[in-house]
């Protein structure tokens, strides 16, 4: 017999009797949400931008690569399209993203893996990141997010809550572990 | 064979350090109190994260089958491993079927559990743990000492002067940011160089055929967005339903684990990069024998968050290698003598059944009884040893025969105090090693009680 089927056999002959699943939780709302979402953002390291264009950001103008997946955002010494081999994009100072829509209770935004084509690992390997989320998407908690996101087949897609950030050293917290040494999120 | 007091006792030898371990634990437990507090449906939380466990657990082998179906239409090659052996077998398959000789491997405590690491060694690949603290013990040539917080038990003066000898960093220097930042150096040029990244799985989906994997670092980002081929091993324990059931049990892992709000980076895979391969190894390795004890079911629950650990009295003050097992403290003290009760025996003891890791536990597993209950199991198949055996069968005669119990009071309370100190705390009285007795009261609280009342 092979793995498989001695194991979902085990599995059936000692698996317990049937419980229902729990009825869905709705989780805690605020009274204003954005609010919440700066400070949590903050709490984890990040920055809250409101309105604006990231180009006005120091961030973007003191890179010397950027590159950009938000719509009328340039980016600087970076084509992504033109880029075969991900690996070349290490030495990117700053990435800007489209988020999706922002979580109040925990500071994360929702990047679908779409819109980080042509390279997934743009998020994660440029030094710096910058978010772009619509203002008015900023969702309380986690049970609505997960309501609104819509499953593709063979897809990515990633909450960022906040740089990359590390305490495995005697628990100082240190950002900038491997991904983003910041992250900054412009609501607009 | 040394058991957990031994090793605990050595590591509490150092007084200073031991009190440090300690208190860099409960700054852990604080931070997750704070979090806890931060929401108020958090014990509802609790009740529907354990309902779905549960639940999930009665029809596993149905969902395992769900998963497999969606993720093979993501393009997902799903593999399944009976035992550890199977499992790192199919992982460096996979590898050697690339050609794949230098691998990046995020946190998974399934493929330490498998030894995963040298299995691959052995056959020439290399493998670089990526997780700041898990590269620090590997570099040490260590386990990590706890689940979450691979190298609690080090110092940063240790890391710097192994940081010193292996990365090259300045000499005494111990500045946190300063190694972290260096680790990072070293670390993206392992990335660079890698042909293949393997991850643990925090959540498997069925709903979606995908796997979920939790990071503060991005280093498992980093590991399967530059190379082509990602692998992920996976428990079969770590599968739940549905998609919306992930809000549930995000919302209480990185909070009860290390008292954030969420990790960093929470990454949905499901499936491949483009032009890429992606594999998912389900394994059983003796779970699906302890699904089938009532007793200790709930255990599978587990998503190995670390909050029982951090908060048990025990393990700040002993220190995650006196368990001697990958998984430490209350739950390791369950799952390690599933595994082997004969090498792992003294674990259920290393409790105060103080209750405070129930307590915690963001799934609610019944973790001190639990270990209670091991106890008892341990002792009637007599694996405990014959001194603590005899001990037991004693006590249970006394308690359960109220004369005999009176009597035996009586004498003690006159005999005790006058026996000679080598006598009384002699090398048969474990308990006494590092406890003084009470001094022997004149009167039972019987023979006070009549007085008072006559």
């Amino acid at each position: 017999m092979s793995s498989r089927n001695a194991i979902l056999d085990s599995l059936r002959r000692s698996a317990a009797p049937a419980t229902g699943r729990p009825a869905p939780l709705s989780g805690t709302r605020y009274a204003d949400p954005v609010k919440q979402f700066e400070e949590t953002l903050i709490a984890v390291g990040g920055r809250l931008v409101r309105g604006g264009d990231p180009a006005d950001l120091d961030i973007y103008a003191n890179a010397a690569k950027v590159a950009s997946l938000v719509p009328g955002v340039p980016s600087r010494s970076v084509d992504l399209h033109a880029i075969q081999d991900p690996h070349e994009l290490d030495g990117v100072d700053v990435a800007i993203i489209p988020g999706e829509f922002g979580v109040a209770e925990n500071g994360a935004v929702w990047v679908p893996g779409e819109v980080l084509a042509p390279h997934r690992a743009i998020f994660v390997i440029a030094q710096h990141l910058i978010l772009v989320v619509p203002a008015d998407q900023i969702v309380d908690n986690l049970h609505q997010a997960y309501e609104r996101i819509r499953w593709q087949p063979n897809s990515f897609g990633i909450f960022i809550s906040g740089p990359s950030k590390t305490a495995d050293i005697e628990q100082s917290l240190v950002m900038g572990a491997h991904g983003a040494r910041s992250c900054t999120v412009i609501l607009r | 064979m040394t058991g957990h007091a031994e090793k605990a006792a050595a590591f509490a030898a150092d007084e200073s350090r031991t009190h440090w371990h300690d208190e860099s634990l409960w700054f852990v437990r604080v931070k997750r109190d704070r979090q806890a507090a931060s929401i108020p449906e958090w014990e509802a939380l609790r009740e529907a994260a354990s309902a779905i466990k549960t639940h999930t657990l009665s029809r596993l082998a149905d969902y395992l089958e769900e998963f497999e179906r969606n993720a093979t239409a993501n393009g997902i090659h799903v593999h399944w491993a009976r035992d550890a052996a199977e499992h790192n077998a199919i992982v460096h398959q996979i590898l050697a079927s690339h050609n794949a000789t230098r691998l990046v491997k995020s946190k998974s405590m399934l493929t330490e559990e498998c030894h995963l690491n040298p299995y691959l060694e052995a056959r020439g690949v290399e493998v670089t743990d990526t997780d700041l603290g898990e590269r620090i013990v590997q570099l040490r040539k260590e386990p990590p000492s706890h689940i979450v917080l691979p190298a609690i038990h080090l110092k940063k003066e240790d890391i710097g002067e192994l940081f010193h000898i292996e990365l090259g960093t300045e000499k005494g220097a111990s500045d946190p940011k300063y190694l972290t930042e260096a680790a990072r150096g070293h670390l993206r040029s392992k990335f660079m160089e890698a042909q293949a990244g393997l991850t643990g799985v925090n959540f498997a989906v069925a709903e979606t055929g995908g796997v979920v994997v939790c990071t503060n670092e991005g280093n498992a980002d980093m590991g399967t967005s530059l190379p082509p081929l990602h692998i992920a091993c996976m428990g079969m324990e770590k599968l739940i339903p549905r998609a919306e059931d992930l809000a549930v049990f995000l919302r209480l892992l990185a909070r009860s684990g290390t008292g954030q709000p969420v990790t960093t980076y929470t990454s949905h895979f499901n499936g491949p990069l483009p032009g890429g391969e992606m594999h998912v190894v389900i394994v059983d390795y003796g779970r699906s024998r302890i699904l089938g004890q009532q007793t200790f079911r709930s255990s599978l629950g587990c998503i190995r968050c670390g909050a029982c650990m951090n908060t048990c009295p025990v393990y700040r003050r002993s220190g995650g290698y006196s368990y001697g097992y990958i998984v430490p403290g209350p739950i390791g003290s369950i799952l390690a003598p599933q595994r082997d009760p004969r090498m792992h025996a003294s674990l259920p003891f290393a409790s105060s059944l103080c209750g405070s890791c129930t307590d915690v536990c963001p799934v609610k597993i019944d973790l001190h009884q639990q270990l209670l209950a091991f106890r008892k199991e341990l002792v009637d198949s007599k694996v405990v040893p014959l001194q603590k055996r005899l001990a037991m069968a004693v006590m249970g005669f006394v308690l359960s025969r109220p004369l005999l119990y009176r009597m035996s009071g009586s004498l003690l309370r006159a005999l005790v105090p006058g026996l000679p100190r080598g006598l009384v705390y002699g090398t048969w009285n474990r308990w006494g090693i590092q406890r003084e007795l009470p001094t022997m009261p004149k009167e039972s609280f019987r023979d006070l009680l009549r007085k008072e009342s006559s």
